[in-house]
């Protein structure tokens, strides 16, 4: 049962893709809890399982991809939870509901809401903005044409749309990159959802634009209250919204901690890794990165034990090619998945090789 | 060679250490009204005017938001765009000067070998139908002497200083990843020994890690090949890291040009000011530091740009007066930095090394 700060529990799930050359795992027990009012971001070089998660909460997987394993609790604060659906507000697991249920309908869209990488492609280019947010509003909430509309412009208003009475009749393409994120983080905030889900939302913008719709996405959620689950793949964007960091690699997530402890004592040598490799400003011209080497392994060719050791500095040979690694929990929260923090397992494999090697002798 | 039609100028007009000056370059393409009898109703200015050099065995890097013009400047000077005004002068290795815009389709011909381009998307650059090896090699087909096997070798030779296995060369792109087609496409630039090469958002699409590994490449190559790059990219913590001088484009016009270290510590144009602050830091202890500029979503109609300043609407520095009605040429300011601001010596704008302490390595 989750705790009652956590908002979101993911316990053990698994996304699979059944396609002719094989099993895609995309998300391959992913273990991540998100607390209530809090900003959680999600990190990873794409094809980690990000976007997959946050699509497996929602009910959004397409076959050929199942959701196979695996807990989503979800629960909602009692005062927003309907006795009658969730009966008296306790966490239901919405992976087990049918994706095309009337209750996981109710609460996509309404509860949990998400924004998409691109807005141009998100919203139809054939309806107006107008048709588009009241839409939304009018499926969830008892409101008819003139009180959606209403609302409609005031959620415009709150996201710093100009003129909202205008651009409500305007369509998609008349708008501009930024100015379809922000109808896009309207319509998601009409109903006023505990938790917001942004999918990569300034990746295809400007740098300036991006920084205004992050500037307005944390004053969103600081004014709100909701919880933002926040994935992307720019470690500067998570360093100026975060206040949990959720680091993903190949399905499984290796290492959770507030963005305090990620950014200036990450325990996972792939944090670390990823961490080296960007290049921060202020730190001058002409100076070589160090790199991860090799890539990414293709996603029907997962490596056994832990995913990350073919690239890794510190694996060891004989431990972390052939088990699971522990997920290892410090005592100020801060959880990782190494073995090189787990001393018992690294000591038993050093007294199994020492014996080993005696026995050759 | 054609060389009798060849416009040759005098030498004297560049610099010794000069490889290409841009000389005041425009790029205008019509708006044409719909229907049968289609008219030229407007022109949208996507380079406006524009005059820049870049040195020999420097990393000029190119910067502005999306829709400023830097992508056509740099299809100018590759050719695939003709400026419908100004010069391009670039110095031959024989050490004489030819005016590229002034040719014929034909004559440029013979430079394109010299002048290369890497593309932005890995995924759309490279023919589908077509081997590496016939991708890569078929710059090399301007050579008439090379036969089959020489350009098997150079290709084999090529794909091994990128970093890739010349046994892969008969394998068609969609077996390799992102970061593996990016390398085919520097492969395909370099193949045909240019002397500039133009990267067009060479490293966006990629992830952190082959970013990293893919900026370090390209420099190793540059010392290895000698080579000049223009580098074009609206991330400006990947110019900075790369480049030796930096530009500064808005809505068609060069705002701003220095060495990259000192347009990154001490910026003298607004905008520079404006996205270096639009940048996030990597760092979540520096969050809400340093000064907070924003600039609003409004960028201005590129066929119809504002008077005086172009800048001026967003400019938070600007005065009704003279930015509003005079139009700011690039010049000197303080010794080294140009820029295109009237008030350049007396603002005291924020740069990245000006913020509240350093960030860790």
């Amino acid at each position: 049962m989750p705790q009652p700060d956590v908002l979101l529990e993911v316990k053990g799930l698994k996304t699979h893709f059944f396609l002719d050359e094989g099993v895609v795992r995309a998300v391959d027990g992913v273990n991540l809890t998100l607390p209530r009012g809090k900003t959680v971001c999600v990190v990873g070089e794409s094809g980690c399982g990000k976007s997959m998660t946050a699509r497996s909460v929602l009910g959004l997987i397409e076959p050929p991809g199942k959701v196979v394993d695996g807990n989503i609790w979800w629960s909602p604060s009692v005062d927003r939870a309907p006795a009658a659906m969730t009966g008296n507000g306790a966490p239901i697991d919405l992976a087990a509901l049918d994706r095309r249920s009337e209750r996981l309908r109710q609460i996509r869209g309404k509860d949990i809401a998400m924004i998409f990488q691109e807005p141009m492609a998100s919203l139809s280019p054939m309806y107006t903005v107008g048709d588009q947010l009241t839409e939304t509003i009018r499926l969830h909430l008892p409101m008819n044409k003139r009180e959606a509309r209403d609302h409609g412009v005031s959620l415009l208003r709150r996201v710093g749309i100009p003129r909202p009475e205008q651009r409500m009749d305007a369509y998609p393409w008349q708008l501009s990159g930024g100015m379809c994120q922000r109808v896009m983080i309207a319509i998601a905030l009409s109903c006023g959802p505990s938790l917001l889900i942004a999918d990569e939302p300034t990746t295809a913008l400007d740098v300036t634009t991006q920084a205004r719709i992050i500037d307005l996405l944390a004053q969103l959620q600081a004014d709100t209250g909701m919880s933002m689950m926040f994935i992307t793949h720019d470690l500067g964007v998570v360093a100026e919204i975060a206040d949990e960091v959720i680091v993903m690699y190949l399905g499984t997530v290796v290492e959770q901690g507030s963005v305090d402890q990620i950014f200036h004592n990450p325990k996972h040598p792939y944090t670390r890794a990823l961490l080296a490799s960007i290049p921060t400003m202020g730190r001058g011209a002409r100076k070589r990165l160090p790199t991860i080497r090799g890539q990414v392994p293709p996603p029907l060719n997962r490596p056994p034990g832990c995913p990350y050791h073919p690239r890794c500095d510190l694996a060891v040979a004989g431990l972390c090619d052939t088990a699971d690694p522990p997920t290892v929990e410090f005592s100020d929260g801060h959880r990782t998945r190494c073995v090189l923090h787990d001393p018992q397992t690294l000591r038993e494999h050093e007294e199994r090789m020492v014996r080993t090697a005696q026995e050759d002798t | 060679m054609t060389e009798q039609t060849t416009v040759t100028d005098d030498p004297a007009r560049l610099d010794q250490d000069t490889l290409l000056r841009v000389e005041n370059v425009s790029m205008d393409f019509p708006i044409r009204s719909r229907g049968l009898f289609s008219r030229t109703t407007g022109h949208v200015h996507a380079v406006n005017d524009v005059s820049l050099e870049i040195r020999s065995g420097e990393v000029l890097g190119l910067v502005g938001e999306s829709g400023c013009g830097k992508t056509t400047l740099g299809r100018c000077i590759v050719g695939t765009n003709a400026p419908t005004g100004g010069s391009i002068l670039y110095r031959k290795d024989t050490g004489d000067v030819v005016d590229l815009a002034a040719m014929s389709k034909k004559d440029r011909s013979a430079y394109q070998s010299e002048i290369r381009v890497v593309f932005q998307d890995p995924f759309t650059s490279l023919n589908p139908r077509m081997t590496i090896l016939q991708i890569v090699g078929d710059p090399l087909k301007n050579f008439a002497s090379l036969g089959r096997s020489e350009i098997e070798d150079r290709v084999a030779h090529m794909l091994q200083r990128v970093g890739l296995s010349p046994t892969h060369m008969h394998r068609y792109p969609h077996a390799f990843s992102g970061g593996e087609r990016q390398r085919v496409n520097i492969a395909r630039a370099l193949v045909a020994e240019p002397r500039l090469v133009i990267a067009d958002e060479a490293v966006s699409a990629l992830d952190v890690s082959v970013r990293a590994q893919i900026l370090n490449l390209l420099r190793d190559l540059q010392d290895e090949f000698n080579l000049t790059y223009l580098f074009i990219s609206h991330d400006l913590s990947v110019v900075e890291n790369i480049c030796d001088r930096v530009a500064v484009m808005y809505l068609g016009k060069i705002v701003e040009i220095a060495e990259t270290d000192d347009l990154y510590s001490a910026p003298r144009h607004p905008y520079t000011e404006a996205l270096l602050a639009a940048v996030p830091k990597a760092d979540p202890r520096l969050r809400g530091t340093g000064r907070r500029v924003r600039l609003s979503d409004e960028f201005p109609d590129p066929s119809n740009p504002p008077s005086g300043c172009f800048f001026h609407t967003r400019c938070s520095y600007a005065d009704d007066d003279r930015c509003a009605h005079e139009r700011p040429l690039l010049r000197t300011v303080a010794g080294v930095q140009q820029a295109a601001c009237h008030y350049a010596d007396e603002l005291d704008l924020a740069g990245v090394g000006t913020e509240a302490g350093q960030v860790e390595p």
